[in-house]
């Protein structure tokens, strides 16, 4: 790899790049995003490239290895160039065919193709899929097409012109305004305008100032960032190296969350190309601004994504939040200024740069602009990441996009905003999802995880879910917090298991201010989030457990019995043999039944019963 | 095991701030951090062993017992757990007669619990040995350890039988 001096340097390179690709006629996209990953997409591009090279065609033909494609659902998914083929839950078994057919020649392997539930009829086109065609995709469109491991696939895609734009000339106050113009607001939960954020950390006195990238992801159930930092590491990196230009930062780091090993790999990868061709390092682009940048692995806590335990995980500390009054942009990492974004935020910038901040505030609602990515999963057809402007109707993302609930099931409720966010009711299903509506809802944006809840998902289990899950991840620094939490997390464990009584309501609620209004960071502060939600729009529900010891959903396994319809039951006997505890007894071609007492509601019996003649009561 | 700590001490610069990148590299090559070696560490970076040994507990991702032959992780994320991720931990609990956090007697099998692993499309899920089980069911994680017995047993037989043959 050759150091590019220059601002034309890059240029000259891109040309390069297009002009050795310039004998490709096809091109073989292989999704390697974590869903496809490890639904068997590694083995298909061993397959693929196999073919390639046995038939000595690799100088017409390539293989890609991409990052998500989005529509998780339907992994593993290839899609061939330049028609844009789609083919989905594609089996190493298929490369053969799918290498003669439509590599080699033009044909279509038809029962892989998409069907549309609707019409039944075939679609060919990845864009057609309804799943995208609903879509806006602007930042997360990259992810799909790009060869994530590979710098000169960004750049011949046009990656790090926005950079180039930005040194060629544009002052760092000019940067600055222009992501003001944009309306960006950051992607990681707290929504505070990146503009506002930028020219403060410019301001602040200090030598030395560092930019931050916060790819720690604690929301369980979202993954945009880790498709993002997987698929395009370098769109992250170049809105990174584009900020501190215009902060005047001089290091950065990017935290990564220890479940994502692979994001850690190909964001080091990326580092080091970025570094070779002096993207990175001294005098970049052959100008006077230097920037290096290291990647650190958080290490498991979920509270090290607030910013300031963040910033003292990366100084080797415990990740102890510190309370507001002191900002960060002045006082942040070894107490110097410093720049904390979201994965999503950084890689909005290269975008907004390219295109301009009005462009960007075209897109979206009147305080909320530019688009958003949520990963759509739980009890939905199609799972899978999503963009769409802010401001789409909730309808859309769960119908249209999302193609409604699995198993003709009522849709309840979505859950947005992680741990700290709140439940969006049926009745709420026209909400325009920006950040302003989610909150007049009860819930927030968060980082964009959108868990989609049907009738079969009782909303106390899932207070008690995120309750436990504070209890476990409450740093212990506030007393409000770490003793408060663990108490609203026994009452409502006593509700699943029958032994609430009539008042505990109450007392949540009580306690629901106190935390929020005491605890130390946010954290503590949205913790009661999940019941006050919840209660506000399935109080029912609270009451039948208090009141009734009853779990109207069948979830809380305390509150239930498994039955045997003897209407159904043909006595064939496979229940009794698989049932771990020994609790279904009953003779041979006779009418079974369970012993209520051994009974562990595992539900083994129920995904073996091939009658459909166990069920909960 | 403390011999090659020292040797990967001296390639690691003696700051702070490394703490948390050395435990990990640590625990990466011994799958646990013995009180030995967070107190060689502590003697590197010229901090307490209290203090490197606050910071180890305070993340979840540190281990103090060496962990099972097989690491059996069950994802109760939030994606999991409305589809039944805590049933899919129950099933592995009973089948190994032990609880998430614990490791079996003979160090087969260890079973933890962990907070999402970004393949929430193919809940639920488990990671077993670092191989990714997608829609998990109880019948699966019979499949699974049955597996395992299998190839016990043919090792076990191999090794026999080779032994045999000497
Ligand atoms: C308890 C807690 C957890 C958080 N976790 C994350 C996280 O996982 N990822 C993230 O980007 N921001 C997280 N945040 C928000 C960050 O504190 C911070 O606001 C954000 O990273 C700033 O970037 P942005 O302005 O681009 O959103 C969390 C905040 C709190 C209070
Ligand atoms: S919630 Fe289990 S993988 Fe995300």
């Amino acid at each position: 790899m050759k150091r590019l001096n220059s601002i034309e340097d890059l240029e000259v390179l891109r040309q390069q790049i297009l002009e050795q690709r310039k004998s490709i006629r096809k091109r073989v996209r292989i999704c390697g995003g974590p869903g496809c990953h490890s639904g068997g997409g590694e083995r298909l591009i061993e397959a693929f490239q196999k073919l390639l090279d046995e038939k000595g065609v690799g100088h017409e033909y390539m293989v890609t290895q991409t990052g998500c494609h989005g529509f998780c659902a339907r992994g593993p998914i290839v899609v061939i160039e330049p028609a844009n083929i789609f083919y989905e839950r594609v089996k190493v078994e298929r490369v053969p065919e799918i290498f003669e057919r439509s590599v080699l020649g033009d044909d279509l392997v038809d029962d892989l193709l998409f069907v549309s539930e609707e019409t039944g009829e075939k679609i060919v086109r990845e864009k057609d899929i309804p799943f995208y065609a609903h879509q806006e995709r602007i930042i997360f469109n990259d992810t799909g097409l790009t060869w994530s491991t590979e710098i000169d696939d960004y750049i011949a895609r046009g990656g790090y012109s926005a950079l180039a734009k930005v040194l060629s000339g544009m002052k760092p106050e000019e940067v600055i305004e222009e992501v003001k113009i944009s309306g960006l607001r950051g992607r990681g939960g707290g929504g505070f305008p990146t503009g506002v954020k930028w020219e403060s950390c410019r301001k602040a006195h200090g030598e030395m100032k560092y930019v931050i990238c916060n790819a720690d992801e604690g929301d369980p159930g979202a993954y945009m960032d880790r498709a993002l930092l997987e698929g395009t590491p370098h769109q992250v990196i170049e809105g990174m190296i584009i900020g501190a230009y215009a902060i005047g930062a001089r290091e950065g780091y990017l935290y990564c969350r220890y479940e994502y090993p692979l994001a850690v790999k190909h964001a080091n990868r990326a580092l080091d190309q970025a570094r070779e061709y002096g993207l990175l390092g001294d005098n970049i682009l052959g100008t006077e601004f230097c920037l290096d940048m290291f990647v650190n692995r958080g290490a498991g806590a979920f509270i090290c994504g607030e910013s300031t335990a963040l910033m003292a995980s990366l100084e080797g500390k415990l990740g102890e939040p510190r309370g507001k009054h002191i900002h960060t942009v002045e006082k942040g990492l070894w107490n110097r200024p410093s720049n904390l974004n979201n994965v999503e935020s950084w890689a909005s910038v290269p975008l907004i740069v390219n295109q301009g901040g009005q462009w960007f505030a075209s897109i979206g609602t009147e305080r909320s602009k530019g688009t958003k990515i949520f990963s759509v999963v739980g009890k939905i057809n199609n799972t899978g990441l999503v963009e769409v402007a802010m401001g789409t109707p909730l309808r859309k993302i769960v119908y249209d996009i999302g193609g409604g609930i699995p198993g003709g099931k009522r849709f309840k409720a979505v859950q947005t905003g992680g741990p700290s966010g709140g439940c969006v009711p049926e009745e709420l299903i026209d909400l325009a999802v920006d950040f302003e509506q989610l909150k007049k809802a009860g819930s927030m944006m968060g980082s964009g995880g959108m868990i989609v809840m049907d009738e079969d998902t009782c909303m106390v289990d899932v207070a008690r879910y995120f309750l436990n899950f504070l209890v476990q991840e409450s740093c212990g620094k506030c007393v409000p917090c770490r003793v408060g939490v663990k108490r609203m997390h026994e009452i409502v464990s006593n509700m699943c298991e029958g032994k609430a009584e009539p008042g505990d309501i109450e007392h949540l609620e009580e306690l629901c201010d106190t935390i929020q209004e005491a605890a130390l960071c946010g954290l503590g502060k949205s913790a009661p989030n999940p019941v006050a939600s919840t209660l506000r729009y399935f109080r029912d529900e609270y009451d039948a457990h208090v009141l009734e010891k009853r779990c109207p959903a069948k979830v809380c396994k305390p509150l239930l019995t498994y039955e045997i319809d003897t209407e159904k039951c043909t006595g064939c006997g496979l229940c009794r043999l698989r049932c771990p505890e020994g609790a279904i007894i009953g003779a041979k071609k006779e009418c079974h039944c369970i012993d209520e007492e051994l009974c562990v509601r595992c539900g083994i019996c129920i995904e073996n019963c091939k009658f459909g003649a166990i069920y909960i009561e | 095991m403390l011999k090659d700590i020292d040797e990967m001490l001296l390639t690691s610069e003696k700051k702070r701030e490394n703490l948390i990148p050395i435990l990990q590299r640590i625990q990466q090559r011994h799958a646990y951090l013995s009180p030995d070696a967070m107190k060689l560490v502590a003697l590197h970076l010229g901090i307490s062993s209290s203090e490197v040994y606050g910071v180890a507990t305070f993340y979840n991702q540190f281990r103090f017992h060496p962990p099972g032959k097989h690491q059996i992780k069950v994802c109760l994320g939030t994606a999991c757990h409305v589809v039944g991720g805590d049933i899919i931990l129950e099933n592995f609990e009973r089948k190994l007669g032990i609880k998430d956090g614990e490791t079996t007697p003979d160090r087969e099998f260890s079973i933890e619990r962990v907070a999402c692993v970004g393949c929430c499309a193919l809940a639920p899920v488990a990671v077993v040995d670092d191989v990714v089980q997608a829609c998990m069911a109880p019948s699966k994680v019979e499949g699974i350890l049955l597996g395992f017995d299998i190839e016990r047993e043919r090792d076990e037989r191999e090794k026999q039988e080779s032994e045999a043959s000497q």
